[in-house]
C-alpha cells in the first residue's frame, strides 16, 4: 500500500475558499481559521456525500474530483448537475434548517472540505464581518434570481 | 459478643497474658540489681566502705588502689551486664505483648467484619457505611495497642514502681515517704482533670464523625447544591460544625497543658524534699552520700513508671467505653445464625418439587406488613411471573423467595425443607437472586461473572518452598487470631456447579451466557480495546498477528488501503504526530508521555544527535506564528482553542511575546526554555490532519534518522518504557484493535472508522477469533462499583452472573429495567429458553411480559390476589389486565 501524501496545504485551501463567492469578501486570517478548523474528507468513487431528504448539517467544498447532483423523480433518479473543483454544495443547509433537496454522489475520487453548520455559525457569531459578507452575497443572489424571474415573466 | 473488654481479653489471651506476667516478674530482681550496683560502686569501690559487694569479693576496709581498681571494673561491667539484660528482657516482653495485641486486634476486626456479613438485611438501611467502616478500621486501632499492654503495663510498670520504692525505703524510710508524699494528691487530682479531657475527647470523636457524615452528604448531594444555589448555606453549616470542634479542641488543649504543668511541678517538688531531707541526713551522717545519689537516680526512674501507670489508668477507662460503644453497634437484633453461614451442606443433588408459601408475612418494623398472609405453591421446573403495582409487596416477596429476607410469620419451604433453616451453602448455590441494581466488585468482568461460583477454596495453589513456608506461617497466625485460614489465592471456582470441567470450558460457557444476556457486542468492543500479555498468551498473540495480515490483505483486495496508514519503519507516518513518528512505538508507562516528550532528557539528546534541533525550533516558531494569526481574534476561553489550537488561550500572550522576542534570533541564540516550548509544539504536529505544510521532506528524513537513533541507543533502564512498532510481532502495550490495525486511521477518509470496524469484524469472523476477542473483553476492569459499565450493562452482567452458576431457581427482582424494550424481550426469551426445566420467579416491572410465563401471581397490598396462567388471568376485570392496560 502506498500512502498518498496530502499535497494541498492550508494556504491553498484559503485560496480555494476565496474563489467561492460566499467567502470572497472575508479577510484572509478568518478564512485561514475557517480552513484550519474545517475537516478534509475524501470520498471514493461512487460514495454518497448525502442523500436527498437527509437533515443537512454541513456544506462541502470540492477540492478535487467531480460529483453528480441527483434528484429522485417518479420516473427514477435524474442527474441535474455536475460539480467540480471550487464548487460548493449543500451551503443552503448550513444557513437554514431544510432537509437536503438532492443527493450528491462522487463520480471520481473526491476530495472535499467540510464546513459544518455548527462551526460556520460559531464563526459568524465571533466575527460579524463574515455575516455581513455573506449577507451581501445572498442579497446579490436574490437580486440575480429576481432578475431571472423578471426575464421569465416578461 | 463479649461486652466487657477485660472479659474479651481474658477469653482469648489468658495464656499469653500469664506469660507476660511471668516475664514482667523476671525483670524485677534484675532492676533491683541495677539499682544496688551503682550504690556499691560509689560507696564501696570508690568510697572505700565495705558492705555486701566487698564481702563477696573479699575486699578489706582500706584496701590499696591496685586491689580496688579491678574491683571497681568488675562492678562497673557487672552493672553494664545487668543494664543490657534488663533491656533485653524488656525487649522480649514488649515484642511478645505487642504481637499478642496485634493478634487480638486482628481477631477483633475479623469478628466485627464477620458480624457485618451476618447483619440482617434491613439493618443496612439504618446504618451508614460512614459509621461502620471507621469503627472496624480506625476506632478499634488503639484497642490493639491497649490489649497488648492490658496486663503488661500494670505488671511491669507497677512492679517497677514497687521495686524502686522498695529500694528507696531500704535506704531510708523518710526519703521513701518523701518520694510518695505527693502521690495521694496526684491520684486524686490528675484523674479528675483527665476525666474532663476524656469526656471532651469523646465529644470530639462524635463531632468529627458527624462532620465526616456531613461532608459525605455534601458530596452525595453536590448536584442539589449547585442546582439550588445552596453552597452558602452548606458552608455556613460546616463553619458551625468546625467551630464546635475548634472549641472542644481548644478546651482539651488548655486542660492538657494544665495537667502537664501540675505533673511537672509535682515531679520537681519531690527532689526538693530529697535535697532538703536527704542532704540533712548526709550531713548528720545518718546515710551515705552514695545512698543519696542512688535514691536520686531511683527517683528519676520512678517517675516514668508512675506516669505510665497514670496514663494506663486513663487509657483503660477510655478504651473500655470505646470497646463497648463499638460492640454495641455490631449486635443488631435478628442477626443471621453463624451455623447457617458456616455449614457446608449444599442440599440434595436434585432439588425437586415445589416452593410453598404458607401464610407468609413480612414486616420490617413489626407494624406495617409489606407481605401479608401469602399462600401459594410454585413448581420448581416452571417459570413464574409476579406482577403488581408499586407497594404491592412483590419486591419483598422476591427477597423472601431467595432467602435474602426471612419471613416474620408463616413458612416458606423449598421441596419440603423450611427455607429459614437452610444453610447459605444451599440457598446461595441452588438459588440465585438478581435485583435491578446488582453490585459489582472493583475487578474484571470475568471475576465478577465467576463471583457466584466461589464458595469454598477448592484447589490449593502450588507454592514454591518459600511460598510453602509463608503459607504455614499464615495458617498458624490465622489460627492464633481466630481468623479463617482459607487461602484467597486458591482456586475457588466451582466448575462442576457451572456444569463445566475446567477454566477453558467455563470461559466458553461465559461467552454463551454473555450472548443470552444480549451483551456479545459490548464484550467484543471491550475486547478490541483490551490488551493482552503476549508472553503469557503466545497463541492469541499469533492469532492477532494473523488478523493483522488478513486485514491488510482485505484492505488491498477491496481497494481501501487509504483508510489506514500502516506503520513502516522506513517511512514517515503522515497521520501521526511528529512525536509519535520519533518514538515509533507505544509508551508502556508515563516515561515517554507524548505531552511531555520534548522535556525528556533522552529525547532531547536524540533530537540533538539527529540535527533536528534547529529545524524543530524554526518550524515551531512558524507554527506558533500561524496559530497566533488564526486564533488571536478569538475571545479567551473560546472552545476552538480546546478543539483545534496547539496553544491554549491563556498561553497565547506568552507565545506572542516569544515570537516577537525570537523574531530575529537564530535558534542557537534563543533562551533554552523558548527552544523547548517551540520543540514541544512541533512534536504535536500531524501533517495529514493539520495540513500546514510545515513539515518539509528534509525534516521527515531527519525524523526517520532520529527514530533509528532513538531505538538503537535506548539505554537499558528505558527499554521497558516503550514497545516499538514491529510488523512481525505483537505489541503488548497496545490494544488488540491497534495491533490488528497496525497503523493510523487516515484523516479525511469518509466513514473510515465505520468501514474499518466492519472490515475488522469480517476478518475476525473468518479467522474464528470473535469469541477470543470477547474473552479478552472479560478482562475489562469494571471500576469501583461497576462505574465503568453502563446501567444496562450492569444489569446484563448481573443476570449473566446468576445464569452462570446454574441455579435450580432463579429469582429476578425486575432486573432488566434499564434495557430498551426490544432488548428486554430478547433477554427474557433467551433466558427462559436456557432455564427450560428449571425454576424462574420473575418480578416484572412491565406486566405485559407475563405472557412468557407458565404461571402468574398478581399482588396487591402485600397479598396474592390472582394466581393462574396468563391466559386465565388476561381477561376483563382482572387486576393483571388492569396492570397491563395501564402501562
Amino acid at each position: 500500500m502506498v500512502w498518498e501524501e496530502h499535497t494541498v496545504t492550508l494556504q491553498e485551501e484559503v485560496e480555494l475558499l476565496r474563489n467561492i463567492p460566499m467567502f470572497a469578501n472575508i479577510e484572509p486570517s478568518k478564512l485561514k481559521l475557517l480552513a484550519f478548523t474545517s475537516e478534509r474528507l475524501t470520498f471514493g468513487d461512487g460514495d454518497v456525500l448525502f442523500e436527498e431528504g437527509d437533515p443537512g448539517d454541513s456544506a462541502f467544498i470540492i477540492v478535487d474530483g467531480s460529483a453528480d447532483v441527483v434528484i429522485q423523480t417518479p420516473s427514477g433518479p435524474i442527474t441535474v448537475a455536475q460539480l467540480g473543483r471550487n464548487h460548493i454544495v449543500g451551503e443552503i443547509a448550513i444557513l437554514c434548517d431544510v432537509p437536503r433537496t438532492a443527493s450528491v454522489k462522487a463520480t471520481t475520487k473526491l476530495e472535499t472540505m467540510v464546513i459544518s453548520k455548527d462551526l460556520f455559525f460559531r464563526l459568524i457569531m465571533e466575527f460579524p464581518q463574515i455575516a455581513v459578507a455573506i449577507m451581501r452575497e445572498l442579497a446579490e443572489r436574490l437580486e440575480k434570481t429576481n432578475a431571472q424571474l423578471r426575464a421569465v415573466s416578461n | 459478643m463479649e461486652r466487657n473488654l477485660f472479659k474479651f481479653i481474658l477469653n482469648f489471651s489468658k495464656r499469653q497474658q500469664l506469660v507476660v506476667l511471668a516475664l514482667a516478674a523476671l525483670s524485677y530482681p534484675i532492676i533491683l540489681i541495677t539499682l544496688e550496683l551503682p550504690k556499691a560502686i560509689v560507696d564501696e569501690a570508690i568510697g572505700g566502705n565495705t558492705r555486701w559487694a566487698s564481702d563477696l569479693f573479699g575486699i578489706q576496709q582500706g584496701a590499696e588502689a591496685d586491689e580496688r581498681i579491678p574491683f571497681l571494673l568488675i562492678l562497673c561491667f557487672g552493672f553494664l551486664f545487668f543494664v543490657v539484660l534488663s533491656g533485653a528482657v524488656k525487649y522480649v516482653l514488649n515484642v511478645y505483648a505487642g504481637r499478642m495485641g496485634e493478634l487480638m486486634l486482628r481477631r477483633l476486626r475479623y469478628m466485627l467484619y464477620c458480624r457485618v456479613l451476618r447483619f440482617p438485611q434491613p439493618h443496612f438501611k439504618k446504618v451508614s457505611q460512614g459509621e461502620i467502616i471507621p469503627m472496624i478500621t480506625a476506632e478499634v486501632e488503639p484497642l490493639g495497642g491497649f490489649i497488648g499492654a492490658a496486663i503488661q503495663i500494670p505488671a511491669y510498670q507497677g512492679g517497677m514502681l514497687l521495686v524502686y520504692l522498695a529500694f528507696i525505703f531500704m535506704q531510708d524510710v523518710f526519703l521513701g515517704l518523701a518520694a510518695i508524699s505527693l502521690y495521694p494528691v496526684q491520684l486524686y487530682v490528675i484523674p479528675k482533670m483527665q476525666a474532663r479531657v476524656v469526656a471532651l475527647a469523646k465529644r470530639r470523636v462524635r463531632e468529627v464523625r458527624q462532620l465526616s457524615d456531613k461532608v459525605g452528604e455534601s458530596i452525595g448531594g453536590a448536584t442539589e447544591v449547585h442546582a439550588h444555589d445552596t453552597s452558602a448555606y452548606e458552608r455556613a453549616d460546616i463553619s458551625r460544625r468546625l467551630d464546635r470542634i475548634y472549641k472542644i479542641r481548644f478546651t482539651i488543649f488548655k486542660w492538657k497543658f494544665a495537667i502537664k504543668f501540675l505533673n511537672n511541678f509535682l515531679a520537681q517538688l519531690t527532689p526538693f524534699f530529697f535535697y532538703a531531707i536527704g542532704g540533712y541526713f548526709v550531713i548528720t551522717g545518718e546515710i551515705t552520700i552514695g545512698a543519696l545519689v542512688a535514691v536520686l537516680a531511683a527517683y528519676k526512674d520512678l517517675n516514668s513508671p508512675w506516669k505510665e501507670l497514670l496514663n494506663y489508668y486513663q487509657l483503660q477507662a477510655d478504651v473500655r467505653v470505646k470497646y463497648e460503644q463499638v460492640v454495641d453497634q455490631f449486635d443488631p437484633p435478628g442477626m443471621l445464625d453463624e451455623a447457617i453461614q458456616d455449614a457446608d451442606d449444599v442440599g440434595p443433588d436434585d432439588v425437586k418439587g415445589d416452593l410453598q408459601a404458607a401464610n407468609v408475612t413480612y414486616s420490617e418494623d413489626g407494624r406495617s406488613k409489606t407481605v401479608e398472609g401469602v399462600n401459594f405453591s410454585i413448581d420448581l421446573d416452571k417459570h413464574v411471573a409476579v406482577a403488581g403495582g408499586g407497594g404491592s409487596g412483590k419486591d419483598d416477596l422476591s427477597l423472601l423467595l431467595s432467602r435474602i429476607l426471612m419471613p416474620t410469620g408463616g413458612t416458606l419451604s423449598l421441596s419440603g425443607d423450611r427455607m429459614d433453616q437452610l444453610p447459605e451453602a444451599f440457598t446461595g448455590r441452588r438459588l440465585a437472586y438478581m435485583s435491578a441494581s446488582p453490585f459489582f466488585f472493583a475487578t474484571t468482568v470475568r471475576e465478577n461473572l465467576y463471583y457466584g461460583l466461589k464458595h469454598r477454596p477448592l484447589r490449593e495453589p502450588e507454592y514454591d518452598e518459600a511460598g510453602q513456608k509463608e503459607r504455614s506461617r499464615y495458617i498458624t497466625d490465622a489460627a492464633s487470631s481466630g481468623n479463617t485460614d482459607h487461602d484467597p489465592f486458591a482456586d475457588w471456582v466451582d466448575y462442576q456447579a457451572a456444569g463445566v470441567e475446567d477454566e477453558k470450558e467455563l470461559d466458553h460457557r461465559a461467552i454463551e451466557v454473555v450472548r443470552i444476556v444480549d451483551m456479545a457486542d459490548d464484550m467484543y468492543q471491550l475486547g478490541l480495546r483490551g490488551s493482552i500479555d503476549p508472553v503469557a498468551r503466545p497463541e492469541l498473540a499469533a492469532d492477532i498477528l494473523k488478523a493483522r495480515t488478513a486485514l491488510r490483505q482485505r484492505l488491498e483486495d477491496t481497494d481501501q488501503s487509504e483508510l489506514v496508514e500502516a506503520f513502516d519503519r522506513e517511512k514517515y507516518t503522515e497521520n501521526a504526530t511528529l512525536g509519535e513518528n520519533l518514538l515509533f512505538g507505544t509508551p508502556r508507562d508515563g516515561t515517554f508521555n507524548v505531552d511531555l516528550l520534548a522535556e525528556h532528557e533522552y529525547v532531547r539528546r536524540i533530537i540533538r544527535e539527529a540535527d533536528l534541533n534547529d529545524d524543530m525550533v524554526i518550524t515551531g516558531r512558524q507554527l506558533a506564528e500561524t496559530m497566533i494569526e488564526i486564533f488571536s481574534g478569538l475571545p479567551a476561553g473560546h472552545e476552538f482553542f480546546e478543539q483545534y489550537s496547539f496553544i491554549g488561550s491563556d498561553e497565547l500572550p506568552d507565545y506572542q511575546q516569544l515570537v516577537a522576542r525570537t523574531a530575529t534570533q537564530e535558534p542557537a541564540d534563543m533562551r533554552p526554555e523558548d527552544r523547548l516550548k517551540l520543540r514541544s509544539l512541533v512534536l504535536k504536529l500531524t501533517p495529514a490532519r493539520h495540513r500546514l505544510g510545515l513539515i518539509t521532506d528534509e525534516i521527515r528524513a531527519k525524523v526517520l534518522n532520529a527514530r533509528k537513533l532513538f531505538a538503537d541507543h535506548l539505554p537499558d533502564n528505558l527499554k521497558n518504557a516503550v514497545e516499538f512498532f514491529d510488523p512481525e510481532s505483537y505489541n503488548g502495550a497496545a490494544a488488540l484493535q491497534d495491533n490488528i490495525l497496525f497503523g493510523k486511521v487516515a484523516y479525511g477518509q469518509a466513514q473510515a472508522a465505520n468501514k474499518l470496524s466492519n472490515l475488522m469484524g469480517e476478518v475476525l469472523d473468518e479467522l474464528d477469533l470473535r469469541e477470543t476477542v470477547m474473552l479478552v473483553g472479560l478482562n475489562y476492569h469494571v471500576g469501583v462499583g461497576g462505574a465503568r459499565l453502563s446501567a444496562a450493562q450492569r444489569q446484563k452482567l448481573g443476570l449473566a452472573r446468576c445464569i452462570l452458576k446454574k441455579p435450580e431457581v432463579l429469582v429476578i427482582n425486575e432486573g432488566i429495567t434499564n434495557l430498551d424494550g426490544a432488548s428486554q424481550r430478547r433477554v427474557l426469551e433467551s433466558l427462559l429458553e436456557d432455564f427450560k426445566g428449571r425454576g424462574v420467579v420473575w418480578t416484572l416491572h412491565r406486566s405485559a411480559l407475563a405472557d412468557h410465563f407458565d404461571q402468574v401471581l398478581v399482588m396487591k397490598s402485600g397479598k396474592v390476589v390472582e394466581n393462574g396462567t396468563y391466559d386465565e388471568l388476561n381477561r376483563d376485570g382482572t387486576l393483571l389486565k388492569e396492570l397491563i392496560d395501564s402501562e
